[in-house]
């Protein structure tokens, strides 16, 4: 008996440590990425990691970057169906919204901006419009 | 702000956007930052992980100067210490791109091939269930970028480059997810001293918001980073 709860727990904490994405999250990482890669293009470096989750309707997501001053950033997110429209909005460290370049294109949405000072600002995802749905952010940098 | 998501894959700069930002206002002299190869012999994985980190930020310091050699050096390096730790073969893979990589002078591929092998690593980890070891790398990549820009703003004081080294949010974050790790990974000498003088680190790394360090405060930093990068390369660690 011992043995199989010990079983059990090593299965779920395996599970856990290897937890796949579900398609609706791949399809959000997609997203974003492809919305990326466009930056890639004007010589921004996508950076290799990203957050992603569920947002359910009229709530957001805050996400805590560290950024450096001197750098561009640009932060994109994809969403997936039943999203009709997401927005990308930054904040800095004392909680004021910052002006920023912005993309939108209903399940994507972009902000760019050139911090001056280097710390802490926050990534404020929203869904504008639609139901819960998968969102992914990544950013890039030049 | 208090409840914002932070995780290491994205609220914690590779060493790549510390360097892209310092380069800036000037290009640093990158090849007066590399340092002498470090040993890859160790036996204690909490070392093993920090050096780890260091090593990558080595890499991208390497790919900064476009040394060649000393990528491919570094990353036969890197691959020694990540074999140390049982990786996956994914990770071992990265060692040949890099070489190939460096051959061709593809230095932006080689940027993107290091920020890889460091992912890499942190999620064969997190497969291997050492959960605690993946923030180790990242402690180790940002003190050896830490004390790289600040030996670079220093030889070449600049008010705009010194502006990097601002990071007080990142610094609390740091202590925070090493105060999360398992008692047993805490508890180890090595562990115990990096986070001892993380507090201290902090409050180097504190200026206001759009005020540049001085020259001193530079100094100070470098000094601060430097002492815990000595301490994470030395070579009598057991265990």
């Amino acid at each position: 008996m011992k043995f199989k709860v010990i079983a059990v727990l090593a299965l779920a904490a395996a599970t856990a440590f290897a937890a796949p994405e579900s398609d609706n999250e791949v399809a959000a990482r997609k997203a974003a990425l492809d919305l990326a890669g466009a930056f890639t293009n004007e010589g921004f470096k996508m950076r290799d990691g990203h957050w992603s989750g569920t947002i359910k309707p009229k709530d957001h997501a805050l996400i805590a970057v560290n950024l450096y001053a001197g750098n561009q950033y640009w932060f994109s997110v994809g969403a997936t169906e039943p999203a009709k429209k997401i927005s990308v909005n930054l904040y800095d460290e004392t909680g004021k919204l910052l002006q920023t370049e912005s993309y939108n294109e209903g399940d994507k949405a972009a902000a760019g901006f050139s911090p001056t000072s280097s710390g802490q600002y926050y990534v404020l995802v929203d869904l504008v419009e639609g139901d819960a749905s998968s969102v992914c952010l990544v950013y890039s940098y030049k | 702000m208090a409840k914002a998501i932070r995780l290491d894959a994205i609220s914690i700069p590779t060493p790549g956007e510390l360097f892209a930002a310092l380069e800036k206002p000037g290009k640093p002299n990158w090849v007066g930052q590399m340092r002498p190869p470090i040993g890859t012999s160790y036996k204690n994985r909490a070392q093993i992980a920090l050096n780890l980190g260091g090593l990558i930020a080595d890499g991208f310091i390497a790919v900064e100067a476009k040394d060649s050699q000393q990528v491919k050096n570094i990353g036969t390096d890197i691959i020694k210490l990540a074999k140390a730790l049982g990786v996956s073969e994914n990770v071992l893979k990265r060692g040949n791109s890099i070489n190939e990589f460096a051959e061709n002078n593809e230095w932006d591929a080689l940027q993107e091939e290091l920020e890889a092998t460091q992912n890499e690593v942190k999620s064969s980890m997190q497969t291997h269930r050492d959960q605690d070891l993946v923030i180790l790398v990242s402690v180790g990549g940002w003190v050896r970028g830490t004390q790289a820009v600040s030996s670079a703003v220093m030889q070449n004081y600049d008010e705009r480059a010194a502006r990097v080294l601002r990071q007080p949010a990142l610094v609390n974050f740091i202590q925070t997810k090493l105060n999360e790790v398992s008692p047993e990974v805490r508890d180890e000498p090595l562990v115990k001293d990096v986070t001892s003088e993380l507090p201290q680190v902090e409050k180097l790394v504190s200026f206001p918001p759009g005020k540049s360090p001085t020259a001193e405060d530079v100094k100070k930093v470098n000094e601060a980073v430097g002492k815990i990068m000595t301490r994470i390369q030395a070579k009598e660690e057991s265990k």
